[in-house]
């Protein structure tokens, strides 16, 4: 008899720092103490706390431990399993709340967290259909089916208020109604799996870690407008969420939770995956359907939208992962549910991937509308090594950043807009006084110089125009005149580019000239960098004051840019070195050698 | 294809086995398995209380956990009953005595005393 769950994060990230072979080992050590009738391991998905992983938590008692290493399961059999001691020195020192905490749902990390999207992630195994079933899944299609017309569908969805999380946010019930409306023999249901924000895995998580709400939540859409076909575009990458949802698939088959005939309600309907190769431009709508019916993947002018002519020109809707995995418990528990958490204009939750300068990296669901403030200090214990918080990015690389003096903004659509951000699909990442903004707008941008299509020239040859002035710019060659130029392109390629790629990719320009337009200047006019981030206007200088003659830095100089002079400071007996700038190559080794801090930065 | 009876029966039967993970505020069983407690016999009376609960159809609402020494070796195993503030102290245990605590203590409400500490010490 079972008194006792080990569970395994298999999630990507703990996949990468060792958790299936932490798997194996707690499994075999089992066996050894024979307590394998006892003690069950269950492989879940993400926890959202990748960064601690492996994460392991054992029931009863939800005790989590974090950094779990191979040597450490021993222990963990003996003490914990086998006597019942909780092995203190694996339990998570929490940063907000200084003191260890046990329990996983304790954590400051969590505390705030409201989890609806992630609900089932990190409580059940991914690859058992019954623990799905168990935690009420496939409930909510069995209502629709048995108890609700299409119409009746669409309005919960409506009624809820949930709008869509790949980045537009538009009304998902809406969006039903459109493609409803539509009489055709075929049409279809997407889901974007595709992800394509830079840092950004929460559609990734829902997959590893709950891929049956995705396959629910499209049949009931497929109930809703009258379509007997889905399809999963899910890019290549994400091996460990391809294999998910393959058995996903298999198993509801199995179950006659998908196929001919679902739940004896004579409803048909299927799903199939399409791997995508991890183009940027291939989550766009229209290029995601002109790929899934084996075309390259380019946008298509709108209208007709997709709820007209979508797939294979027929009547489709396309939502994200997280959008799919809301539905389900909308129509459990109510329109009224929903729309009771967060803001007016903003219903439910968002998950976000916490990246950047912060503690806590990870995966975090809040109510929409929680300040900025809360995210960063309470859920991710706020910015490692004493820094301030200069500015946070969401959006990647189509959104914008909110400096420090908006941290009490709230994290809705509106609010974010009006600053000139954009909620996104959920990309969150934190910059401290060491991040240049200059910088920050010239990585994203790249980003999407060479993701862009190059089907539209606003996007194509507009974007690359704005690189190379940024280029200059931290290059110390930029004029006054470059950021009026900057913004007027800007402006040129947001009205003219064919798809949300290029109408979006000026954005991170435009909000970090907004609210740091001084750091534009200082490349300019003082060419200098004032995060010390852009090389080339950086330069190595040794204060001859301080330099006692070691010679240290000179022989750890791979340029040899470093030469002995004839100054020797008072009460100093060797002379000073100094460094020839035009030989430099900035690599900051002489720096990092000087004892007495005779070097710095400027 | 499963029909709405199995699965409903799938269901039923895979939340019993998964409530261990989402017990709040349940019945609390503590047995002390440390290596006196071990010695003593513990195991059994830990593995029949995770069944009797389960097979009595309560595993929603009591949850089976061990501890370290509680510090009364002399008295192990010993088994603890958190109900709310109430605290039930069982000593001497065997894996018959812990069947009747659960179908009279758990299951009706009802204190097994003649195993609890009080009787014990008179
Ligand atoms: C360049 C570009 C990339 C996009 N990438 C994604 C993506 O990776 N995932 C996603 O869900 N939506 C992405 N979108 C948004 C989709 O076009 C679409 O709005 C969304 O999938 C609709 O689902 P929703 O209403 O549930 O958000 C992207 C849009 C653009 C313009
Ligand atoms: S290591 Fe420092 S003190 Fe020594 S010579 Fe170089 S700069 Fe001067
Ligand atoms: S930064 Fe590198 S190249 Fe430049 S002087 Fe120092 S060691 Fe030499
Ligand atoms: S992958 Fe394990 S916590 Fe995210």
């Amino acid at each position: 008899m079972i008194r006792s769950h080990v569970m395994i994060c298999g999630g990507s990230g703990c996949t990468a720092s060792g958790s299936k072979a932490l798997q194996e080992a707690m499994e075999k050590e089992l066996v050894a103490k024979d307590l394998q009738d006892e003690v069950k391991v269950v492989q879940t998905g993400c926890f959202g706390l990748c960064e601690l992983g492996p994460i392991m938590v054992v029931y009863p008692g939800d005790v989590f431990y974090s950094r779990v290493t191979v040597d450490d399961i021993p222990e963990i059999v003996e003490e914990h399993l086998l006597k019942g001691r909780i092995v203190d020195r694996l339990v998570h020192e929490d940063e907000v709340l200084k003191e260890q905490v046990t329990s996983l749902n304790d954590t400051s990390f969590y505390q705030v967290q409201k989890r609806v999207a992630l609900k089932n992630c990190g409580l059940i195994d991914p690859e058992s259909i019954d623990e799905y079933l168990a935690m009420d899944g496939y409930v909510a299609l069995q209502k629709v089916l048995q108890e609700m017309t299409p119409d009746d569908v669409i309005q919960v969805m409506l009624d809820s208020g949930l709008r869509g999380r790949g980045g537009a946010g538009f009304p998902t019930g809406l969006k039903w109604k459109f493609a409803k409306g539509y009489d055709a023999p075929q049409k279809f249901v997407c889901c974007n799996a595709d992800e394509g924000d830079p840092g950004a895995f929460m559609d990734r998580s829902i997959l590893e870690g709950d891929p049956h709400v995705v396959l629910e939540a499209m049949t009931i859409a497929g109930y809703a407008i009258g379509a007997n076909q889905g399809y999963i575009y899910v890019r290549a990458e994400y091996p460990i969420a391809v294999q998910r949802l393959k058995i996903a698939l298999d198993q509801a088959h199995e179950y006659g939770l998908l196929g001919k005939n679902i739940m004896e309600t004579g409803f048909d309907f299927d799903i199939d995956i399409r791997l995508g190769a991890g183009a940027f431009v291939c989550g766009e709508e229209t290029a995601l359907m002109t790929s899934i019916e084996g075309n390259r993947g380019e946008p298509r002018p709108r209208p007709p939208f997709p709820a007209e002519k979508g797939l294979f020109q027929s009547p489709s809707i396309l939502n994200n992962v997280e959008t799919w995995a809301n539905i389900p418990q909308i129509i459990i528990n109510g329109p009224e549910w929903f729309a009771a958490m967060g803001t007016e204009k903003s219903k439910g939750t968002k998950v976000f991937a916490l990246g950047g300068k912060i503690k806590h990296t990870g995966l975090v669901e809040i109510p929409m509308g929680t300040t900025l403030r809360t995210v960063i200090e309470e859920v991710g214990g706020g910015i490692p090594n004493g820094k301030k918080f200069k500015a946070a990015q969401t959006g990647g690389p189509s959104g914008g950043c909110i400096p420090a003096s908006h941290i009490d903004v709230q994290m809705d659509y509106e609010h974010l807009a009006e600053i000139g951000s954009i909620m996104g699909s959920g990309g969150l990442i934190v910059m401290d006084e060491d991040n240049c903004m200059v910088d920050i707008a010239k990585f994203f941008l790249k980003f999407t110089v060479d993701e862009s299509c190059g089907k539209c020239t606003p996007c194509r040859i507009g974007t690359r125009r704005m690189l190379e002035i940024l280029d200059r710019i931290t290059e110390g060659k930029g004029t006054m005149e470059d950021i009026d130029k900057l913004e007027e392109l800007a402006y040129y390629i947001k009205e003219n580019a064919l798809c949300g790629l290029g109408q979006t990719a000026p954005n991170p320009v435009l909000s970090t000239i907004r609210f740091f337009r001084d750091e534009y200047i200082a490349h300019i006019q003082d060419k200098k960098c004032p995060a010390g981030v852009c090389t080339a206007l950086l330069s190595y200088v040794i204060d001859p004051e301080k330099c006692i003659g070691c010679t240290m830095c000179q022989r750890n100089c791979p340029a040899d840019a470093i030469s002995v002079t004839d100054y020797v400071a008072e009460g100093h007996k060797k002379p000073s070195l100094a460094i020839d700038t035009d030989k430099c190559i900035k690599c900051g080794a002489c720096m990092n050698n000087c004892k007495f801090g005779a070097i710095s930065k400027q | 294809m499963k029909s709405l009876e199995e699965l409903a029966r799938i269901r039923e039967q895979t939340k019993a086995k998964i409530a261990l993970r989402e017990k709040e505020g349940a019945v609390r069983v503590v047995v002390g398995m440390a290596t006196c407690g071990i010695a003593a016999g513990a195991r059994p009376v830990l593995s029949t209380f995770v069944e009797e609960v389960n097979g009595s159809g309560i595993g929603d609402k009591v949850s089976v956990e061990q501890t370290g020494c509680i510090g009364i070796c002399q008295y192990e195993p010993v088994v603890e009953i958190f109900d709310g503030d109430e605290k039930t102290t069982y000593v001497k245990m065997t894996a018959d005595k812990a069947k009747r605590v659960v179908a009279e203590h758990l299951v009706k409400g009802n204190v097994v005393t003649e195993y609890t500490i009080g009787a014990a010490k008179v």
